[in-house]
């Protein structure tokens, strides 16, 4: 899993690439964990376009971050999501709190 | 009735679980699943190798992962097991959100997954001893 970040303003956008699994989540949670830091992020864009393959371990990571934003009053949203993703995020209900675009 | 079957070990080793799904899509692949059958089966199969490394051996890197594919015609039966720990209340564990390690950051979803990606899916285990996943999964166009 490789992650590739901008930043502008209080928006973070990450695009992860690869397979997002409970082999890399913990690599992906510490990169991203590291940029939000950064306490002028206010929102994270999270880009699945070039995620191969994400099973329950990805839910977990999307949700950690998702925490981390709400506790600062920060939103979090999903892009690129293919149809197999999107039946995971659709079964756990994971859009009442993340925004789909 | 047309039947094949596979057996692997590996160790618990998280890196192990790409190869272990890589090995059951591939296995998979000969009886003319669809693209998104094999995802599914794919997706199933990380789900249970990952609950055997993480909760049945809790993350130790010795222990001996077992997956076995059997097909037989249109059905691919997969069966992995763990000598892990084992699982005190499966009722429990099967539960959508229900994790024993929250700490971890796992969503408490692989169960339910399992579930909704296969046409079936059992669990049995005993405390000290390990747990066993057999899950079916009907391939192909006429399991649409």
């Amino acid at each position: 899993m490789d992650i590739y970040a901008s930043k502008r303003g209080p928006k973070l956008s990450v695009r992860l690439v690869g397979e997002l699994d409970h082999h890399s989540a913990d690599k992906a949670r510490v990169m991203m964990d590291t940029m939000l830091h950064d306490l002028s992020v206010r929102e994270l864009v999270m880009d699945f376009s070039d995620v191969s393959f994400m099973d329950s371990a990805g839910l977990g990571t999307i949700l950690g971050r998702y925490r981390k934003l709400a506790l600062r009053g920060g939103k979090l949203t999903v892009t690129g999501v293919s149809d197999s993703i999107d039946r995971i995020f659709r079964m756990s209900g994971l859009y009442a709190l993340v925004e789909r675009r | 009735m047309e039947r094949n079957e596979i057996e692997i070990r590996f160790l618990s080793l998280s890196e192990n679980e790409s190869f272990a799904r890589a090995v059951a899509a591939a296995f998979a692949a000969r009886m003319n699943p669809t693209i998104e059958q094999l995802s599914d089966l794919r997706t199933a199969v990380s789900e249970a190798v990952t609950n055997a490394i993480i909760h049945g051996y809790e993350n130790a890197e010795d222990g001996i992962v077992e997956m076995r594919c059997i097909s037989e015609d249109d059905r691919l039966i997969c069966i992995i097991s763990d000598k892990g720990c084992g699982i005190e209340d499966i009722e429990k564990a099967r539960l959508p959100f229900y994790t024993s390690k929250p700490e971890l950051e796992r969503s408490g979803m692989g169960f339910a997954v399992m579930e909704a990606f296969t046409d079936s899916m059992d669990v049995s285990s005993k405390m000290g001893e390990g747990t066993t996943v057999n899950m079916t999964k009907r391939l192909g166009r006429n399991a649409e």
